[in-house]
């Protein structure tokens, strides 16, 4: 038997309808065989942005790519050298298109918005 | 007497968080942080209810820790989520997943679930445990996913042996690791692929390792790893790759990224080393370490006089829990609290205590476990760069009105 359970997209704007759907739907009720499709929408960066300021055309589109703003916003607020070294992490292991001229003024716009001096 | 505490461990307020937009900080609750930036949204993602978003893309999804006094199981709708890379399927057709085994085999395979089932079903409760769970706690402050100490939960997963599977295959003569794969991919081609590796000894020997295709009796959520997730009891949940496609047997010690160089520890004592140390040794993480929490009352709760019962949970790295003690003044002295009912060695353990508390005082409470192997919590917590097995005692401060 194949099952088709598609999950609403949770987009800002139907958050709270869409959060009362999830709750009401909790992975018990899914089929016992799993030979079934499971589809789920996931709700994108729910709101979570760069803070606007010099620089930060910088992080949306250097950072963006992979995660959302929330992952920075969540770290401690490091130092400026603290925040090149996640930036030099970014590029040098994961890939991230950050090129060379890139990575002070960005380190200056997380330490300033996001880190201590 | 404990409602009043469960409702302040409850508490979340809905104030917004920085960087939230306000449209979106009406539609969640905040989880207060306990540490700097450490405010969590709570919001429910597909077949889940609202959790503690670290970060919504990838997901990473905290358990609010109070969950963790519902019972000895984790529900699959609460059970946390963490993924490293955002190249996540969001559909999957279980009828046409594969899992392809092959590398140093004699005969390579391509699994179904149907083949799977068809392998003896066994079943293990275990704790799976993020190697980064309670991160944002690290003195000082250390990069990652900033956890506090839900990323963490304990299920019934159904599912075949590796073993077996392997004995199927064939090992090859030569073969030093097997290397896991599932579907997470990254938005960058030159994003190492997320893979990890078990010694082959230790796959091909260990019938606890399971390929699951259920967990606590039902498929697991998408977030989770549906439609089979590798299960490694009593190991960080680093190897227990979720959406498995690909186990391939190696015949040299696997040297991708994410066995080289990441979730690694120092090969010090308590894997803990200074701020300030460079150049030692690392290995890679692997084997859980000992932990207790009081679930029923929350660090800084406020409770009336009277007696009050307290319960909480322990678990090891798979060598089961042979005590649970239980100190009210901070940890000059200890009493052992009664164990509740034994689910096996990997599955967390629960135990309770009651305590009479006087009227007008302040106390510490502080919880420590000892595994069968002899472990024991100590108070010191360790350092390590990436913030890894935190597992040092925990201490409630508790204010009687």
């Amino acid at each position: 038997m194949t099952i088709s359970k598609t999950v609403a997209a949770l987009t800002a704007v139907a958050a709270l309808t869409a959060l009362a759907a999830f709750a009401a739907t909790p992975s018990k009720k899914m089929p016992a065989n799993s030979s079934g499709v499971v589809s789920i929408s996931l709700p994108g960066d729910l709101g979570f942005a760069f803070k606007p300021g010099p620089g930060s055309n910088l992080a949306n589109s250097l950072c963006l790519s992979c995660h959302s703003e929330a992952y920075v916003a969540t770290q401690p607020p490091f130092n400026k050298a603290a925040w090149t070294a996640e930036i030099v992490k970014m590029r040098n292991v994961y890939g991230a298109k950050i090129s060379d001229d890139q990575v002070a003024p960005l380190a200056d716009y997380l330490t300033s918005n996001y880190g201590t001096p | 007497m404990l409602h009043s505490s469960r409702r302040d461990f409850l508490a979340a307020t809905a104030a917004a968080a920085a960087g939230f937009t306000p449209l979106a900080a009406d539609a969640a609750k905040i989880v207060k942080g306990v540490f700097a930036n450490g405010d969590r949204p709570l919001v429910a993602f597909p077949q889940k209810r609202p959790l503690m978003v670290l970060t919504p893309r990838p997901p990473q999804l905290e358990t609010p820790f109070e969950i963790f006094d519902d019972g000895v199981l984790t529900p699959n709708d609460a059970f946390f989520v963490r993924w490293h890379l955002a190249g996540i399927p969001t559909t999957v057709d279980a009828a046409k997943h594969r899992i392809k085994v092959g590398g140093l085999v004699d005969h390579p395979l391509s699994l179904s679930l149907a083949d799977l089932k068809k392998y003896e079903a066994v079943e293990v409760l275990a704790v799976n445990q993020c190697s980064g769970n309670s991160r944002g706690f690290f003195t000082p402050r250390v990069p990652g996913g900033e956890w506090q100490n839900g990323a963490m939960g304990n299920a019934r997963w159904k599912g075949a042996r590796l073993q077996d599977i392997l004995a199927k295959a064939g090992v090859g003569a030569g073969a030093k690791q097997v290397q896991f794969h599932g579907l997470e991919g990254p938005v960058f081609p030159e994003t190492p692929a997320f893979r990890k590796s078990l010694d082959v000894g230790m796959a091909t020997s260990n019938p606890d390792i399971i390929v699951a295709y259920e967990m606590n009796g039902a498929p697991m959520p998408l977030l989770n790893g549906y439609p089979v997730r590798l299960i490694v009891p009593g190991w960080f949940a680093t190897y227990w790759v979720k959406m498995l496609s690909e186990i391939t047997v190696l015949d040299h010690v696997d040297d991708n990224f994410w066995m080289k160089t990441a979730y690694r520890i120092p090969a010090t004592p308590n894997a803990s080393v200074a701020p300030t140390d460079k150049g030692y040794a690392t290995v890679p993480i692997n084997k859980m370490v000992v932990r207790s929490f009081i679930t029923n009352l929350k660090d800084g709760a406020t409770l009336k006089a009277g007696n009050h019962i307290v319960r909480g949970i322990a678990f090891d790295g798979g060598s089961g829990i042979h005590a649970v003690q239980l100190s009210t003044d901070g940890g000059t002295t200890w009493t052992s609290t009664p164990l509740e009912a034994d689910y096996g060695p990997y599955s967390f353990r629960r135990w309770h205590a009651y305590i009479a508390l006087q009227s007008g005082t302040q106390l510490t409470l502080a919880c420590r476990a000892q595994a069968n192997d002899g472990s024991m919590q100590v108070v010191t917590p360790i350092w390590n760069p990436s913030g890894y097995q935190r597992s040092s005692i925990e201490t409630y401060k508790v204010s009687v009105a």
